[in-house]
């Protein structure tokens, strides 16, 4: 097997002190961004990839994603100590994650969660191991027209499957597209919506608008609600750790259902949070006493957690082999990969086999020492929350401005983020969703160029978009999926018109 | 049950209100929202226009794109223009409450002042201010507490940006001063 022998190779390349140490601290910094109100997984990795600008790839993407490890584990934490979900896709773990703390058996619920999350990134980076390169060689034979059906594809598939209003998905999308056409157009050379102002001649940076939306937004969001807390204390021993290793066998089904939802979704624009709750909802509804759930059963932390890490994990599979990310936070590994001078997309498996090897390889460690990490330093990671938020906040918006300053020295960046985090607070409030604008705005200028170069190929036709079977039946599905919402509909009408008819 | 006394508890003694009078209801955001989204479309949708938005021999122009894009834009904000204003449920939907705007401004004032500090005293001494002044302030933390924190922060932020990590971040005078 190719793979395996590359993946050895992955592993030499991970094997020094220097990368070692970067990915402890990485797991160590994700934890904290975790565990912490008002940060979570995109946020912390956005912030700290000013850290990793002087770094070589492979050691920047490796401490990177281990602060994303990191920060999946550690929204358990508090999701089960203190029945406040870190991030979306922990909601679903407080539903019995929170009663069994309740109950006294906090150290078993959190190492289910740890266990579990384990378990489903396992279950996805096999996956990554072995189809992302499939696909990657596959998606060698894309030209510029294949390549904007599935930038279409992507776009489509979260305007027709997303469960926010349509019109608000277009606007976050819309403006994302827009945003990323700012600047000096690549084909032209000529300049768009500048009007004559310096700064935007560069265009208006990914990263600074995910920090503003994400970051300041969030701690914005964050002050409005009563910050009080109660919650347990635990720690964690190694003979309740053997008991609930003892008992997972018996929930293979549920892991194994878990992790295929979660793969699945994360590979697709789903995304964690809908795995998580499929996770649950599922595994209730096959149980043989659903009654029991919600009341502290441990199978009901088994169930979102694998399948919010599988989707987590997993997202970053077509990210890797296609240039596409499947999550946000996928979508911000992908900005740092630019930032490194690496392409992202099929030619990277080719091009870069140490860089792509090496994060693959980083992944299977990450998990298996975070998994040690969370596991051992649970008691201090949960005293974190003693910390007043009148002291954690400053400090957050000091690491934004730093993130938002370094990743072009330019203090309007700064100022931009600001005017972001302000957009972001009242963007979460009306209800528009900020995923497809992220998306967006990294995407913007590859699939333009994607469209530009087919219709530059084609002489201007767009019938190029349906030249061949592959791009055509990405294409037709790419439309079916966007008009969806309303194809739905009408099959709905028409159902219930012929059942009034037949009666 | 034996973890009566490992219990983490943290107040929030400044915590907004629960019952507090409304500032402004979602309606009026999101009506608000929409005519900027509108004007914003119409703006850049006349600067594409302005730089060619046609159709060229070997496909669009540099400003097609963009220019539908603002078309979409638009429609889509009128839409929920028009969804918004025939949505009465909305005006009785509390966008944020007096107590919750003081909270956030709490947190944007500062961070406003603390940007603009930057621009003239480099981002350490600002973020010095800033910690201090927020703990102490906003946080009632004592104030040597705050002092100590924001120093241990901003030599801590030094240290790993300046020294280990040689990313290169605005400084001020005081830096001038010590000469780094």
């Amino acid at each position: 097997m190719e793979a395996i022998t590359l993946l050895l190779h992955g592993f030499a390349v991970l094997l020094t002190w220097k990368t070692l140490a970067l990915m402890l601290v990485g797991l160590l910094l994700g934890i904290f961004v975790g565990v912490l109100p008002g940060l979570g997984g995109p946020n912390g990795v956005a912030i700290l990839l000013p850290l990793t600008f002087t770094m070589d790839p492979t050691s920047a993407i490796v401490m990177l994603s281990c602060i994303y490890w990191g920060a999946l584990f550690g929204g358990a934490i508090t999701s089960i100590l203190f029945n406040i979900p870190g991030e979306a896709w922990s909601v679903a773990t407080t539903f019995d994650g929170y009663p069994m703390a309740q109950q006294g058996e906090a150290a078993e619920a959190l190492t289910a969660a740890f266990t579990s999350s384990f378990i489903g990134s396992l279950v996805a980076v096999l996956l990554i191991t072995f189809l992302a390169p499939r696909i990657a060689s596959f998606a060698l034979r894309f030209g510029p027209p294949e390549f904007f059906a599935v930038y279409l594809l992507t776009f489509c598939s979260f305007v027709g499957l997303g469960r926010e209003d349509k019109h608000k998905t277009i606007i976050s999308m819309t403006l994302g597209l827009l945003l990323a056409a700012v600047g000096m157009d690549t084909v032209s050379g000529r300049l768009r919506m500048t009007f004559g102002f310096d700064p935007l001649m560069r265009g208006v940076n990914f990263l600074v608008a995910v920090i503003g939306l994400f970051g300041i937004s969030e701690i914005l969001l964050t002050m409005e609600e009563r910050l009080a807390l109660r919650g347990h204390a635990a720690s964690i021993s190694l003979r309740v750790v053997l008991r609930v290793w003892r008992e997972l066998p018996r929930y293979w089904v549920t892991l194994l259902r878990s992790s295929a939802i979660g793969c699945w979704l994360g590979i697709t624009p789903g995304g964690a949070i809908a795995a998580s709750f499929m996770g649950y909802n599922l595994a209730k509804r096959f149980s043989k006493h659903p009654e029991t759930f919600g009341k502290g059963r441990i199978e009901g932390v088994f169930a979102p957690e694998t399948a919010a890490h599988a989707s987590g994990t997993s997202a970053l599979l077509p990210m890797l082999a296609l240039g596409i990310p499947g999550s946000g936070t996928a979508a911000i590994l992908l900005g740092g990969l630019m930032v490194w001078g690496l392409n992202p997309g099929p030619l990277l498996f080719i091009e870069h086999k140490d860089f792509v090897w090496g994060l693959i390889a980083s992944m299977y460690l990450g998990n298996i020492v975070g998994l040690v990490i969370v596991l051992t330093t649970v008691p201090i990671f949960a005293s974190i929350l003693r910390i007043p938020f009148a002291a954690v906040a400053p400090m957050i918006v000091v690491s934004c401005a730093i993130g938002a300053f370094a990743i072009q020295n330019a203090m309007f960046d700064v100022w931009l983020m600001l005017l972001f985090g302000v957009v972001g607070y009242v963007f979460k409030k009306i209800g528009v969703p900020l995923a497809p604008f992220t998306l967006a705005l990294v995407l913007g200028n590859r699939s333009e160029d994607a469209f530009r170069l087919s219709m530059i190929g084609a002489g201007g036709d767009m019938a190029v978009f349906w030249s061949n079977g592959l791009v055509g039946s990405i294409t037709t599905l790419a439309l079916t999926l966007l008009l969806w919402p309303v194809l739905g509909g009408l099959f709905k009408s028409v159902g219930v018109r012929r059942r009034e008819v037949g009666s | 049950m034996a973890f009566a006394d490992s219990e983490i508890v943290v107040e929030d003694p400044q915590a907004p209100a629960d019952v507090s009078a409304s500032v402004t209801s979602a309606r009026t955001v999101e009506i608000v929202v929409y005519v900027v989204l509108v004007a914003l479309a119409l703006l850049l949708g006349f600067d594409n226009w302005r730089s060619g938005a046609g159709w060229a021999k070997d496909g669009p122009q540099s400003g097609y794109l963009p220019f539908y894009l603002c078309v979409i834009l638009a429609a889509a904000s009128l839409y929920g223009l028009g969804k918004a204003i025939a949505t009465r449920e909305l005006g009785a939907k509390t966008f944020v409450t007096r107590d919750q705007l003081r909270r956030v401004m709490q947190v944007f004032v500062p961070t406003f002042v603390f940007v603009a500090l930057t621009q003239w005293l480099g981002i350490y001494v600002a973020s010095l201010l800033l910690v201090a002044g927020f703990m102490r302030i906003i946080g009632r933390i004592a104030w040597w507490k705050s002092l100590v924190t924001s120093l241990v922060f901003a030599l801590v932020m030094f240290v790993t940006f300046e020294v280990a990590f040689d990313v290169i971040m605005p400084k001020g005078p005081i830096e001038a001063f010590f000469g780094v």
